[in-house]
């Protein structure tokens, strides 16, 4: 009886006691005991973060710093050696559209390698639970043997496209998306993983690579030309080798430009049919939407003209970052009946996080930057 | 916010979660974000098909706003590539905007549709815009035996 009495009011007020604020770790002061962790501290990924999570990059990022010093030496030289001259014999002009470029290079540069690419967060552990009953009743398989790959298939425009699970993240992969095996994240359209930028290439980072390699062409072209003129107009005047003997960083300028080039101005290139084809680096190589594949293949996300697909990958939308790098880690997230040993998602995998990479390094070649991701 | 007893009173009153559905994502349109309007049969005798429905379609409408690709997205993509992309620094992406329009939406139908039938959904961005999250929490109310053995439990605590 004392139930039933207690029963009904008790109905209203435990369901107000269901918190409709997502919490905050201000809201529980009896467990200010362990210090506040940012999420980016205890993130499961191979990445590397500065600046307080603000900034996230790939581990490795030697090469980024060879980019950056290429670009500032030979920009640096260029303004120092050759400008002056132009300025005065040409026009001013000459410096200024210079430095516009170099900044631009630099702004897009950064944006690149410093942002989240599009990495999805690893599924937490209900979900991981929910999935993993939903394949066993699937499969209709015990524990024993390792399962077959899963894969779900869906219907995208008319075209089949297999949904892969990822083993290490837990999730079925959306379309497009791909597991970087030097991150150890799933990237949203992952087009691939440059080392020059010292990160992946993917949903959120695209437009701003292209607008790099797009602008660092038109620099490479622009120095390249001037430093030529340069040279030739004061061959004129004062003779070769004495031109050589005034202003010998022309010399290295010429050199670096060159060679540069050939693979940036290729890079944009292919990434200028890329974008107007509405595939991904990753899609291209695998030859996902050749017609070599059969007679229907095509490629479900295009929207059928040129013109769209560049306004749509340049111009399109910006989304969010989904990993929320600043926030602080939940300490107290409820379990369902039975309950867990009731650690953070992200506490298990510390470790993983701070472990050294030992074994296969995948083989880059460094002329283009284009290291498929392994599935 | 009611004060934290660490007690009995607390373990009887606080709502214990019994399950959590999941919505997933429906990709039949492509990429954008699209949740599956299919309603989940552990939710059948909780909350009437209409109103969830309704809260999954409104969802689909915001996010298909906030990805939309037309004039406004054009303006913000040319302006912010005129500015080598600094403005970002300072200006706050039109799908941040509608995020947060979602955010206060998702609050609003908890507070009036799922928390007084003992539900409660988390908003999708705190799961990776992978799946809608519904934790449904332990009816005590409805059946006999259930609210005895966590009384019980509570008073031999005691």
């Amino acid at each position: 009886m004392l139930h039933l009495r207690v029963a009904e009011p008790m109905r209203e007020c435990e369901y107000s006691q269901i918190s409709t604020r997502s919490s905050t770790p201000m809201e529980t002061p009896y467990k200010k005991r362990t210090p506040k962790r940012r999420k980016w501290q205890a993130f499961p990924g191979r990445n590397k973060f500065y600046c307080n999570g603000r900034i996230m990059m790939a581990r490795q990022t030697g090469v980024f710093y060879l980019t950056l010093v290429l670009i500032l030496v030979t920009s640096g030289l260029f303004f120092a050696f050759d400008c002056p001259f132009l300025s005065l014999q040409l026009t001013p002009a000459i410096p200024v559209i210079g430095g516009v470029l170099f900044v631009f290079v630099l702004g897009t540069l950064f944006r690149t390698s410093f942002s989240d690419p599009g990495v999805l967060p690893r599924a937490t552990p209900d979900e991981a639970a929910d999935l993993e009953r939903q394949i066993d009743v699937a499969n209709g398989s015990s524990s024993g043997y390792r399962p077959p790959p899963r894969t779900r298939e869906v219907v995208i425009n008319g075209q089949t496209v297999k949904l892969k699970y990822c083993f290490t993240c837990k999730i079925f992969r959306p379309p497009r998306a791909s597991h970087c095996s030097l991150c150890d994240n799933c990237v949203e359209r992952f087009d691939h993983h440059c080392p020059w930028v010292g990160n992946c290439v993917g949903k959120r980072n695209y437009r701003f690579f292209y607008m790099f390699i797009l602008s660092l062409s038109c620099l490479t072209i622009f120095i390249f030309a001037f430093v030529i003129t340069h040279v030739i107009l004061r061959s004129h005047r004062y003779g070769f080798l004495n031109t050589l003997k005034d202003s010998p960083a022309s010399v290295l300028e010429v050199v670096v430009c060159f060679f540069s080039v050939w693979s940036i101005v290729g890079l944009s290139g292919f990434h200028t049919y890329l974008i107007s084809s509405n595939q991904t680096t990753n899609e291209d190589i695998k030859g996902s939407w050749s017609s070599k594949r059969g007679k229907g293949n095509y490629n479900p996300y295009s929207y059928g003209n040129i013109f769209t697909n560049c306004c749509a990958a340049l111009c399109g939308p910006l989304p969010p970052s989904l990993i929320d790098r600043r926030g602080f880690v939940q300490s107290d997230t409820p379990h369902p009946i039975p309950p867990t040993n009731g650690t953070t998602m992200y506490g298990s995998t510390q470790s993983q996080s701070h472990m050294m990479c030992s074994g296969e390094e995948p083989v880059q070649d460094l002329s283009c930057c284009h290291t498929p991701a392994a599935e | 916010l009611p004060p934290q007893f660490h007690n009995l009173q607390e373990l009887r009153q606080s709502p214990s979660l019994a399950t959590k559905v999941f919505i997933q994502r429906d990709y039949s349109e492509g990429t954008v974000c699209r949740f599956q309007t299919k309603f989940p049969s552990e939710l059948g005798s909780r909350i009437e098909r209409m109103l969830f429905e309704d809260t999954v379609k409104t969802l689909n409408t915001y996010y298909a706003e906030a990805e939309k690709v037309g004039g406004q997205s054009y303006m913000e993509g040319c302006l912010a590539c005129a500015t080598a992309y600094f403005i970002f620094l300072c200006m706050e992406t039109r799908y941040e905007k509608v995020l947060k329009k979602i955010s206060g939406y998702i609050q609003e139908q908890n507070e009036k549709i799922y928390a007084p039938r003992g539900l409660l959904l988390t908003d999708p961005v705190e799961r990776g815009m992978r799946v809608i999250e519904v934790s449904v929490f332990e009816d005590r109310g409805s059946s006999g035996s259930s609210p005895s053995s966590n009384v019980s439990s509570g008073i031999s605590q005691r």
